[in-house]
């Protein structure tokens, strides 16, 4: 019984988190659709989560703590090398505005994080 | 004290650190919405991340630390320097690889987890049947990911590889097979050689879906593979009772499944279509013999004339495709349209969807060079643009720009929505040679009258018209 409410709990997780994805990234421009890539793969790197949850348990034998430090490692090249590329093509788009100096929607100051560095663990 | 830290390691606590990491990704990707939010999106992403991280890390049952460490050094050593050193040409490779071990930590994780449980014994069948959809995904996202790398690497020819009229019974049959070993196991076979046969023929089915995918077809397969790995961490997520990897497979699931809707319609091509494979075959031969024979005449020019045109133009339509990225002329193609506009010509950059090897490359080519916003048209709003323009100036884009997408409904391309550069007063095509694109289809544009050739590799040739300009 409380396995099945946890299923459909997940499953309702699940499909509200189909529908905000849908509304999120239907508003990302066209312009930015290799940066929202590579950085949504950057978020689905997350299964590195699954790997350090399974590589706890007890009763891992030597073949299985192999597979995770591979599936580990896996996850670490995805999340981290994901953020990384995902700041450095995005930083070359954030210069412009101000380079221009068009400033149409005035939204220029906006861009200025100077001192968030990267928190990729 | 006790209390605390027990709360710290509680179930609950972890559970509101996931719902802090998730609504964290959340808000990040609201910024990419506009590029002066993007970068800071991103790093609130990237907060998120590590705070999932951390949550998972303090759960009391945690060990194997110096594995773990192991692990995480290992990706950080190759990610790191990867991620720092890539050309933003080769972005779409290095998406792609990133996607793949994505997927491949999927169905690792899936596979530890049926030895773990000695084959889902005493474990919930809906557990089972969400791990092993995360295995056959996660399979097939990492070994079609890594066919798609060899083919934008150009380690595996980019031309379909494929058995012909057999490869969707193949597919088909393989997938059948997976799906089969699947819900045996889920059935209540403990057996790991079913679940090793389960892997193989999901991986045989990631490698014979893409081999057979054209290289014009690479802004769909990526986009499609990306979502398959948001799946499947999310299949993954509901395995392992984890609703941050729930939540953020699923939007990732979601990007992917817009993005490839809108590469596919960019196309004109259905996303079944694709996956079918074969793009492309038909087109070689068809190209080849229509090559020869071609009715037409094509016309080159010179640096000295191309110079001459533009400057005296009104206004000027760049056309740049992924050859103008091979050429890395982008910056070159920036000094030129800087020289034409301090003459007074408009300058505007035609940019189709599917332009460079995956959705929205071409931009990040020309954020690259410093092309301001405002010049960057998308198609719809440049096909508007063309019939006011005096020259345009195609460079390195071939198949985004065929007319016979319009003309010939027996081309593989035909309705595929295409820049309609023809209907400028005259067109200037940078192009090293004759030789068909990367979908190897013939170009009829080439043979147009209003349709000046001038032969040579981009780079070069555009810093000539740069330096011809001077001397006018």
């Amino acid at each position: 019984m409380i396995l099945a409410s946890t299923l459909t709990t997940n499953l309702a997780i699940l499909v509200l988190a189909g529908f905000i994805g849908f509304v999120v990234i239907s508003k990302v421009p066209n312009t930015l659709h290799t940066p929202l890539m590579s950085g949504t793969n950057a978020i689905h790197g997350i299964v590195l989560l699954g790997g350090l949850l399974v590589i706890g348990l007890a009763g891992n034998g030597t073949f299985n703590k192999v597979i995770l430090v591979i599936a580990i490692a896996f996850g670490t090249i995805n999340v981290v090398g994901g953020f990384l590329v995902t700041d450095r093509m995005l930083e070359m788009f954030k210069s412009k505005p101000k380079a221009q100096a068009k400033g149409a929607e005035g939204k220029a100051a906006e861009g200025d994080s100077p001192d968030a560095k990267d928190k990729a663990p | 004290m006790i209390l605390a830290t027990s709360f710290l390691q509680g179930q609950s606590f972890r559970d509101v650190l996931y719902i802090v990491a998730f609504a964290l990704f959340i808000q990040g990707l609201r910024g990419l919405s506009g590029p002066t939010t993007a970068v800071r999106g991103n790093r609130i992403a990237a907060v998120g991340m590590t705070i999932a991280v951390i949550a998972t890390l303090i759960n009391p049952l945690e060990g194997n630390w110096g594995l773990i460490a192991l692990g995480v050094a290992l990706g950080t050593a190759v990610g790191v320097p990867a991620a720092r050193q890539v050309k933003m040409t080769a972005m779409p490779q290095m998406v792609a690889l990133f996607n793949g071990v994505g997927g491949g930590a999927v169905f690792l994780i899936s596979w530890s987890e049926f030895r773990l449980t000695h084959g889902y014994t005493n474990t919930p069948t809906y557990i089972a049947i969400f791990s092993l959809f995360a295995a056959i995904v996660g399979s097939v996202s990492f070994w079609g990911s890594n066919i798609a790398f060899g083919k934008l690497q150009e380690i595996i020819p980019g031309r379909p590889i494929s058995f012909g009229s057999a490869q969707q019974i193949v597919n088909l049959v393989l997938l059948i097979l997976a799906v089969a070993a699947g819900v045996d196991i889920a059935a209540g076979d403990h057996s790991q050689g079913i679940f090793i046969g389960l892997l193989v023929c999901a991986a045989l089915l990631g490698n014979a879906v893409v081999l057979p995918i054209g290289g014009a077809d690479m802004p769909v397969v990526i986009s499609l593979l990306n979502a398959f790995t948001g799946l499947s961490a999310a299949a993954t997520g509901i395995a392992l009772d984890n609703t941050a990897l729930i939540v953020a497979g699923m939007i990732v699931g979601a990007s992917g499944s817009i993005l490839t809707n809108l590469m596919a319609t960019a196309m004109n091509r259905s996303i079944p279509a694709i996956v079918a494979g074969g793009f492309g075959g038909g087109g070689v031969v068809e190209g080849a013999s229509g090559a020869g024979e071609h009715a037409g005449t094509v016309r080159s020019t010179s640096a000295a004339d191309a110079a001459i045109q533009l400057a005296y133009a009104n206004r000027v339509m760049i056309v740049p495709g992924y050859g103008m990225a091979v050429a890395q002329a982008q910056h070159a193609v920036r000094e030129l349209t800087k020289e034409l506009e301090k003459r007074g010509v408009e300058i505007g950059y035609a940019i189709h969807p599917v332009a460079g090897r995956m959705p929205g490359h071409m931009n990040v080519l020309l954020a690259e060079a410093d092309v301001p916003y405002d010049q960057l048209e998308e198609m719809d709003e440049a096909n508007q643009e063309f019939s006011r323009t005096d020259v345009s100036l195609v460079i390195g884009a071939n198949d985004v720009t065929n007319p016979a997408a319009k003309n010939t409904p027996s081309s593989p391309i035909y309705g595929m929505p295409i820049l309609e550069v023809s209907d400028s007063h005259s067109v200037i095509v940078i192009k090293r040679s004759m030789n068909p694109g990367f979908a190897g289809i013939e170009n009829e544009l080439y043979y147009e009258p209003e349709t000046q050739m001038l032969f040579g590799d981009a780079k070069a040739a555009v810093s000539e018209i740069t330096a011809e300009l001077a001397h006018i």
